[in-house]
This record gives structure tokens, C-alpha cells and sequence, in this order.
């Protein structure tokens, strides 16, 4: 278990840079933008997340193995998320009556 | 290490995946929730995290160069920084409470027709932070586990790796509320 040691300056960047983020998506949230808060809200939360993973957790530097760990663990969620919402939001489109009508 | 933390990406995924599910069924009820969290607690709770795992990666660090001092200093500090969420996180769970928004038959909701829809909604916050706060308690533990080795000189420069694993979780917790943060607090403030 090597690593190449990170500069202290690098996590002080990543850990400003999380707090900024963390303020910014809390006053967007006051403002009403429509579909888009909800967007905006996530688009942070991921940007946030990837500096964690890639500069706190060492993932950058690590082992291609490690990153397709990672990839499958978000890719997995991803599977979760979109076939869940495509059987929700698609319900109702097509004619047809109820199997048990 | 990792292989343990997609279990755990499964584990809250099926949680988030109910989120999903039910802030598409009922969006008006889940929107009109977000007036009942408080926002200045869960923004200054998810600064307290950033901190932390700032404190966990300067501990990680530490131990990388096999400075021991540093290392317990660290590691205190992340442990502190722990507690003052899980202590943040009391007074929040004592408001809602007091607001009776804790499902069940004490619930009261102040918009009538939401009144059933809203108990998902908070039966959800209360699963989702509920798991997370767990997840601190048990990292808490790990810490103070942590911090009893280093005192006892078990890690050096060539030898950390449970520091490293453990800073992996904790980083891990802190993504989760990351996530929960503005599903939970942020979105629907101004409808």
C-alpha cells in the first residue's frame, strides 16, 4: 500500500473548493429557477463528490483495478436509477387497458 | 476496501432509489417538506463534514510519512468534528420532535391534503439520516480504535493500512451526505 504523497496545498485547494461549493448550492437554493434548482442541486452534489473521490480517497493515483471499482459502484447506481424511473415515468403513456381489468 | 464500499453504494443506492421513486410519485408533497428542514443546520452540519474528512486526508497523510504526533493530532480532530455532527444532528432530530414530524401517530402535518404523502417523505429522512448517522457512529468507533493504535506506535511510514482503510470510509460517509444534503434540505426551498 504505496502512495506518492499528496502536498498539503492540493487537499487545502479540494477542501476550499468543497466549502465554496457547499455555500453556492445553498444560496442557489433560494433562488426559484424551476426544473433547473433540482439540476443544479445534483450537478454540485456530483462535482463535490468526484473531488472527494479522486483527491481525498487517492483515487487519481490509484491502481486502474481501484478506479473500475469505483466506475462500477456509480455505474451500478446509474442501472438503478434510469430503469427505475423508466418504468415510474412511462406509465401511463400507452392506451392499454389495466391486466386486470 | 473498496469492494466493500460498493456493498455499501448498494446498500444507500436502495434507499435513494425509494427516494427517487416517491419524489416522482408525490413531487408537491416532497417540495413542500423542505420548508420544515433546517437549512442553516444542515449547511453548517455538511461544512462540519468537509472538515472532517479534511482532517481524515491530513491523517492519512501523516501516517504516510510516519509522523505519529501529527497522526493522533489528525485523527482527535476528525473525532471531534464526528461528534459535533452526530450532535447537530440531535438538535434536528429534537425539532422535529418538538414539531411532531416523526411518522406515526403523533404525526402533524400544517398542509392537510399532504398529510399522508409528507409521512413518506419523513420516514425516508428519518431512514436515510438515520443510516448515516450509524454509519458515524461506527466510524466514531474506528477512530477511537485508531487513534489507541497510533498511541501505541502499531503504524509506520511502511505500515498504515488501517488508517488508509478506515479514511476510506469515512470519506465515504461524508460523499453519502454530500448526496443527502440537497435531496433532503435544498430542493423545493422556494415553492
Amino acid at each position: 500500500m504505496k502512495h506518492t504523497v499528496i502536498p498539503v496545498r492540493l487537499y487545502a485547494l479540494v477542501f476550499l473548493a468543497l466549502i465554496a461549493l457547499t455555500i453556492v448550492t445553498t444560496e442557489i437554493s433560494r433562488i426559484d429557477l424551476g426544473e433547473y434548482n433540482f439540476i443544479v442541486a445534483i450537478t454540485i452534489a456530483v462535482i463535490k463528490a468526484m473531488l472527494v473521490i479522486l483527491f481525498f480517497m487517492h483515487v487519481k493515483q490509484s491502481s486502474s483495478m481501484t478506479k473500475l471499482f469505483v466506475a462500477a459502484g456509480f455505474f451500478w447506481m446509474a442501472i438503478l436509477i434510469v430503469f427505475v424511473l423508466s418504468d415510474y415515468l412511462s406509465r401511463g403513456w400507452l392506451p392499454v387497458n389495466k391486466w386486470w381489468q | 476496501m473498496w469492494v466493500f464500499l460498493l456493498t455499501e453504494i448498494m446498500f444507500f443506492g436502495g434507499m435513494f432509489g425509494g427516494y427517487t421513486v416517491y419524489r416522482n410519485m408525490y413531487p408537491g408533497a416532497f417540495a413542500s417538506t423542505s420548508h420544515f428542514m433546517n437549512v442553516t443546520l444542515g449547511a453548517v452540519n455538511t461544512g462540519v463534514l468537509i472538515c472532517s474528512s479534511f482532517t481524515m486526508a491530513l491523517a492519512v497523510r501523516s501516517a504516510q510519512l510516519g509522523r505519529k504526533r501529527a497522526l493522533i493530532l489528525f485523527l482527535v480532530a476528525t473525532l471531534i468534528l464526528g461528534c459535533v455532527f452526530l450532535g447537530v444532528k440531535a438538535v434536528e432530530y429534537h425539532e422535529k420532535w418538538v414539531d411532531h414530524h416523526i411518522p406515526g401517530p403523533e404525526f402533524h402535518y400544517a398542509e392537510a391534503p399532504y398529510f399522508h404523502q409528507a409521512q413518506i417523505l419523513f420516514f425516508l429522512y428519518f431512514a436515510m439520516t438515520g443510516m448515516h448517522a450509524l454509519h458515524m457512529v461506527v466510524g466514531a468507533g474506528l477512530l477511537t480504535t485508531l487513534i489507541a493504535m497510533a498511541s501505541r506506535d502499531r503504524f509506520s511510514a511502511e505500515w498504515y493500512t488501517p488508517v488508509e482503510m478506515i479514511g476510506l470510509y469515512w470519506h465515504f460517509v461524508d460523499i453519502v451526505w454530500i448526496f443527502l444534503f440537497p435531496l433532503l434540505y435544498l430542493i423545493g426551498r422556494t415553492k
